[in-house]
């Protein structure tokens, strides 16, 4: 009995973090995108991307949840061409948890990228065209590297919001052991099952430990990108 | 190589209309702040792009509104240095060093990286950080990393305005060497008469976005018009001489120009060395004999060409000694006392002590 549930309950652990991971990596290039459009373009309709950009960080998360069941459902219209045409599919696939936790984190990385971006003397990218570098060359030697400490700190909020997901992947791929009952969902499972306190605690405490952990490595690396790319820290 | 530039630009403030060619080796962009200076250096960089004119850079055609021409500034081939450096922090010194010369074509390269470092003295930097230089380092770097991408035009901005007296003194003295002997033409903007005496062959005056008088150093200098744009502190005539000897003992060098010969206390130069040497007009004064036992070591005989006419208290005076001129600036009133006119002969009389560093530039 006690093996079985540590057994469960270490593929919620092992699914949160793939599944945290997953929405990192998959949002870093539209949330760099869109940082940098926000940061450095003006375009008609830029304050509605903005707060298009923040809806997840305002709106109850079921809203999101609920939304993207709608689209990316099976037979949501973006869900089915996904399906039809690379054969991606979401509802009720841990890919679909990876989804919504990284709409939901995109907020925050979106922002800690744009404040980085907007921080860089964009007079030094200017120095490196005179020097020969075209746009792409800037990009990739001045402009991301300068911006790495705000794209470390974007990452790892987005991983911590992440981890914490619960409305907007529960309504949206349901809560399906071993493929999207992720930490947040087993312990509300646990909750909900007479006799299922001790797991939801262990699972509670579990949690403590791995949110504190995300955040003093956050800080760690935070300040290891500041020093690399600064030379000091903050 | 012939530096063409004709550009129109509508700035906040004004409208820069700019003309004016050049095949000096250092052509300085002189004017107060905020007549058009660094624009124009962005204007030639591809940093901003003009309404209309044109650019050229020997027969390289580098914006021409006419044909439609205009190139990205990562294909100009234009350094650039900046005021504040702008070094990449998250680089090495080398690896910014290096920096331009990794975007540059192999048959393009001319400069030479070691020769370069040697020039500028920057072997013992190279492993450093930019945020670990001085402001003295980091411009010498900037000036290596702009020279390393192989520009066929190199353009500084005010290198010196971030820096103290004394590091202002040090760079000076490595854009002389580069100068000399690398043979990239340098496009100079200062605010500073004396940089620009010191550096520049060739000077355009520019204010509120117009050339006000485009031509050679010592020509502009010499005139008095130009004298409020030029600053009437620093303003005076600019002579090209010859270090005829140098008197250790007394420390008096004796400058051979065709009206004579100056001498100048605390100037470090060769014998044999052309220079070109400022004189301060408010530094000359004027008498109507020659003055005996008197202090003053230059006493040059003269003929008056030219008095001003702006108001103010003070008129600047050209005096003619044989074939080159000097301004003297003197009072209204001693001008009235002494019946001063053109046409008149008199005594320019300079002290040998009014010259220092800051006044001398080596041709």
């Amino acid at each position: 009995m006690f093996d079985a549930l540590t057994l469960s309950e270490l593929e919620a652990v092992r699914l949160s973090l793939k599944v945290a991971c997953a929405s990192v990596v998959a949002s870093l290039p539209f949330g760099f995108a869109l940082a940098w459009l926000l940061a450095r373009r003006q375009f008609p309709g830029k304050s509605l991307l903005d707060a298009a950009v923040h809806l997840p960080l305002v709106l109850p998360p079921v809203v999101i949840g609920y939304l993207l069941l709608v689209l990316f459902g099976r037979r949501g219209p973006a869900g089915q061409w996904l399906d039809e045409t690379f054969g991606v599919v979401f509802a009720f696939r841990w890919t679909g948890a990876a989804l919504a936790c990284a709409l939901m984190g995109l907020p925050l990385l979106v922002r800690a990228i744009r404040q980085s971006l907007e921080a860089i003397d964009r007079r030094m990218e200017s120095a490196a065209a005179t020097l020969g570098a075209g746009r792409l060359w800037v990009l990739a030697s001045v402009t991301i590297p300068l911006s790495l400490p705000g794209i470390v700190t974007g990452m790892l909020l987005s991983f911590a919001r992440s981890l914490g997901e619960f409305g907007a992947t529960i309504t949206f791929v349901s809560n399906i052991p071993g493929e999207t009952q992720t930490l947040p969902l087993a312990i509300y499972t646990y909750t909900q099952v007479p006799g299922g306190d001790p797991q939801a605690m262990r699972l509670c405490l579990f949690s403590v430990l791995l949110s504190l952990a995300a955040l003093l490595a956050s800080e760690f690396i935070v300040r290891r990108a500041h020093l690399r790319v600064f030379g000091d820290a903050h | 190589m012939r530096i063409e530039i004709d550009v129109e630009r509508k700035l906040e403030s004004f409208q820069l209309k700019a003309a004016f060619s050049c095949d000096a080796a250092v052509t300085a962009l002189f004017g107060r702040s905020g007549c058009g200076k660094s624009t124009l250096l962005n204007l030639i960089a591809g940093l901003l792009r003009p309404e209309r004119g044109r650019i050229a850079i020997g027969d390289r055609v580098l914006f021409d509104s006419a044909s439609g021409t205009d190139l990205l500034p990562e294909k100009r081939r234009v350094g650039y240095v900046f005021q504040e450096g702008l070094l990449l922090p998250h680089l090495s010194v080398r690896q910014n060093l290096l920096y331009g010369r990794f975007f540059t074509p192999p048959q393009e390269r001319w400069a030479d990286f070691d020769r370069i470092v040697a020039l500028l003295d920057l072997a013992p930097l190279l492993e450093r950080r930019p945020r670990h230089l001085s402001g003295g380092e980091k411009q010498r770097v900037a000036l290596g990393r702009a020279l390393l991408a192989s520009p066929r035009l190199l353009l500084m901005d005010e290198p010196l305005a971030s820096l103290d007296a004394g590091r202002r003194g040090e760079i000076l003295y490595y854009i002389e060497r580069l100068r000399d002997e690398v043979r990239v033409p340098i496009v100079y903007v200062s605010h500073e008469i004396e940089e620009v005496v010191r550096l520049a062959g060739h000077m355009v005056l520019l204010s509120d976005g117009r050339v006000a008088a485009s031509g050679e150093v010592h020509d502009l200098m010499g005139r008095i018009e130009l004298r409020d744009l030029i600053g009437r502190h620093e303003g005076g005539a600019v002579i090209e001489a010859k270090v005829a000897a140098q008197d250790l003992d007394s420390g008096l060098a004796r400058l051979a120009f065709t009206g004579g010969e100056l001498l100048v206390a605390d100037v470090d130069a060769l014998v044999g060395e052309s220079l070109r040497i400022r004189v301060r007009a408010r530094d000359v004064s004027i008498a109507l004999e020659r003055p005996r036992d008197i202090s003053i070591l230059n006493c040059f005989a003269g003929r008056i060409a030219e008095i001003g006419t702006e108001p103010g208290s003070s008129v600047d005076v050209r005096i003619d000694i044989a074939g080159t001129p000097i301004l003297a600036r003197i009072t209204r009133h001693s001008a009235a006392r002494l019946h001063l006119a053109a046409g008149q002969e008199v005594w320019a009389l300079v002290k040998a002590v009014s010259f220092d560093r800051q006044s001398v530039g080596y041709a």
